[in-house]
């Protein structure tokens, strides 16, 4: 009887465990001292490979990283007991790894010699600067539903972020996507912090107008076709991106942006056509930029033929100006199954942009295919965990907020994994965490923080409510 | 620092960063292969046990709360948040349009605070209707006053549906 009954249950579309609902921070504890351990260990194995001794600051970076991971615990064990146990942990990790990875490339002589400075205390500070912040939103942020009350605001502050490089000045340093804002020797990418506040936007004006964007339809050839006026929105966002990818020449934010409003859409609604009308816009678009647009030409030249860069000055396609994406291959080619370990590959031959975008080449050199899945499946893992808050959320707009952050993220790790691999053609994008970059590690922290807030009132045993005098109006059925 | 040494690190930390993913995977098993996994071996063995003497201590000392066939959860089969389940522990579960509730309804039919859902003395859960405009559907009735919940019976608010399940 016991069989039959669990097997039922399995078939349901149950989202979260019945019963005892346990906080889990003894687990989160136990799982973010092994994710602190992991990076340690790294430190050492670097350091004992290149210079054939422990590295100096071994004791001090791991009491770093760990003073950060407990207090960032702490926090979560004090304001959102109920969060989830997981994220916390991996993103720690990634980010421990990504530090060790730079320390790695900081060693480097081809890099030193090409002028690229010591980056890993810069890292280390704006990770710790991205835990501050993590913990000012667990701290600040009691609800997310209060999000919602910031819909068209957020709205407004996301134009103004992602318009804002277009307007200023070119410096040298903007390697053909103007996605920065320069205050002297100081940049930030507000594109990346513009990400968690458009996603706010989105899932406001999705869940308000979901009804109508789903159900007002014809079908058509088995597909629901929505109304030309319902295209309204995904029109918008389209014309944004592209737009994007017009005066900033920066497919990898063009293609995130449109990205996570499709699958939002698609979450919303539950209609196929929108993706299939996504994927068709976001195709034409790019294509249609690519002709008149030398950078994002150079991106596709450079993603078709690697390799063409070594050809002789005269053979080769126009627009193929750097061998990046050829050194990247090579590096995940001569890292093989086992990988060259740590400290001991040629990854920075490279060069330029080895520690921020093409951080994952040193990942697939010195660990190995088994080091880029076990990553991989991190970042996986992490999504997961999101997309499992978004089930678990008992209102909407928590629902798509957590599908929007999730996505956001994977489709971010999508575009720079997919870009150094050669699977699409690579744009300037950072792996969360991992690569270098103040901006990104700084946002997605405090997506992580986001998440943790959802799930902290997801998985939160129901308090007993307060009656409200001022209860909305509620449309009354005629028969 | 010699080659054996680099090599034993080198597959040293491949493995502990796969036994980091492997643990992470066992953290969240319960998301693959259902919720019931630990409890049914419990069950198991309380079955084998002769029945009879567990029933009464049991019932007094948990407050008579989870007693046999009560259900443990609610779970929402209609609207636009289908498939969303709470656990059931005893306390009252508030649905409605408000942003507190503890399921907030996206429905212009429901009112803010529409009905709430809790347990009695007994452990018999109980559903209400907080003088919603619309009313709260019990099976076909339309609830008046606080009714005990019989077990699958949908209970409609709205286009929302909801049934306690075990």
């Amino acid at each position: 009887m016991s069989t039959s009954q669990a097997t039922g249950n399995t078939g349901s579309n149950t989202t979260i465990s019945p019963g005892g609902l346990p906080s889990r921070r003894n687990t989160e504890l136990a799982m973010l001292v092994f994710a602190v351990l992991i990076p340690v260990f790294a430190y050492a194995n670097v350091g004992l490979a290149i210079n054939g001794e422990m590295p100096a600051g071994m004791l001090g970076y791991g009491l770093g990283l760990g003073l950060m991971a407990g207090v960032a615990h702490l926090v979560v064990r004090r304001f959102a007991p109920y969060a989830d146990p997981l994220m916390l942990p991996i993103a720690t990790l990634l980010n421990g790894l990504g530090l060790v990875l730079i320390w790695r490339l900081d060693q480097s002589e081809r890099l030193a010699l090409r002028g690229d400075g010591i980056a890993a205390p810069n890292q280390l500070m704006w990770s710790a600067l991205g835990i501050a912040l993590f913990l000012a939103v667990l701290v600040f942020l009691k609800d997310h539903r209060i999000l919602q009350r910031y819909t068209y605001i957020s709205m407004v502050v996301a134009l103004i972020l992602l318009a804002a490089p277009a307007f200023f000045p070119a410096s040298e340093a903007n390697f053909g996507a103007k996605i920065w804002i320069r205050f002297g020797s100081f940049s930030i990418q507000p594109g990346e912090f513009a990400k968690i506040i458009i996603t706010i936007f989105f899932a406001g004006y999705l869940m308000v107008k979901r009804d109508a964007l789903a159900l007002a339809s014809r079908r058509f050839m088995g597909l629901y076709l929505p109304r030309g006026r319902d295209l309204g929105p995904i029109l918008v966002v389209w014309a944004m991106s592209i737009l994007i990818l017009v005066f900033e020449t920066d497919l990898g934010t063009s293609l995130l942006f449109f990205g996570m409003f499709v699958v939002m859409l698609y979450v919303a609604t539950e209609r196929t056509s929108w993706i299939l009308f996504g994927l068709l816009m976001a195709a034409g678009g790019a294509a249609f930029v690519a002709t008149f647009e030398a950078h994002v030409r150079g991106r596709i030249m450079a993603w078709l033929h690697p390799m063409d860069i070594f050809l002789p000055e005269d053979q080769r396609p126009e627009g193929l100006i750097s061998d990046q994406a050829a050194q990247a291959l090579f590096a995940f080619g001569s890292g093989g199954t086992l990988g060259s370990g740590l400290g001991q590959g040629h990854s920075d031959l490279i060069g330029f942009a080895a520690k921020s975008d093409f951080i994952l080449a040193t990942v697939g050199e010195e660990l190995g295919l088994t080091g880029t899945m076990a990553i991989l499946l991190l970042y996986g893992l992490l999504v997961e965990r999101g997309i499992r808050t978004a089930l678990a959320a008992r209102d909407p707009f928590g629902k798509l907020l957590a599908i929007g952050l999730s996505s956001a993220f994977a489709l971010q790790v999508f575009v720079v994994a997919g870009g150094v691999m050669g699977l699409i053609p690579l744009t300037g994008m950072t792996m969360p965490f991992m690569a270098q970059g103040g901006s990104s590690v700084i946002t997605n922290w405090a997506l992580v923080a986001i998440l943790l807030r959802i799930s902290d009132t997801a998985r939160r045993p129901a308090p007993a409510p307060v009656p409200s005098p001022d209860a909305e109006m509620t449309q009354v059925v005629r028969p | 620092m010699s080659e054996l040494t680099l090599t034993v690190m080198r597959l040293g930390f491949l493995a502990v960063l796969w036994l980091f993913v492997i643990v992470t995977v066992q953290v969240i098993r319960s998301d693959l292969f259902g919720t019931r996994v630990t409890q049914r071996t419990a069950r198991r063995a309380e079955a084998q046990r002769p029945p009879q003497p567990r029933q009464a201590p049991q019932q007094a000392a948990r407050g008579g709360r989870q007693r046999r066939g009560a259900p443990t959860k609610l779970v929402v089969t209609e609207g636009s948040l289908t498939g969303t389940t709470v656990a059931l522990q005893g306390q009252t579960i508030t649905l409605g349009r408000a942003h507190d509730s503890t399921i907030v309804l996206d429905d212009d039919y429901a009112s803010s605070r529409h009905a709430r859902i809790y347990p009695d003395r007994d452990g018999q859960w109980i559903v209400e209707d907080l003088g919603s405009t619309n009313g709260t559907y019990l099976d076909r009735t339309r609830l008046t006053t606080p009714t005990p919940i019989p077990p699958g019976a949908p209970i409609r608010i709205g286009k929302t549906v909801i049934e306690l399940r075990k």
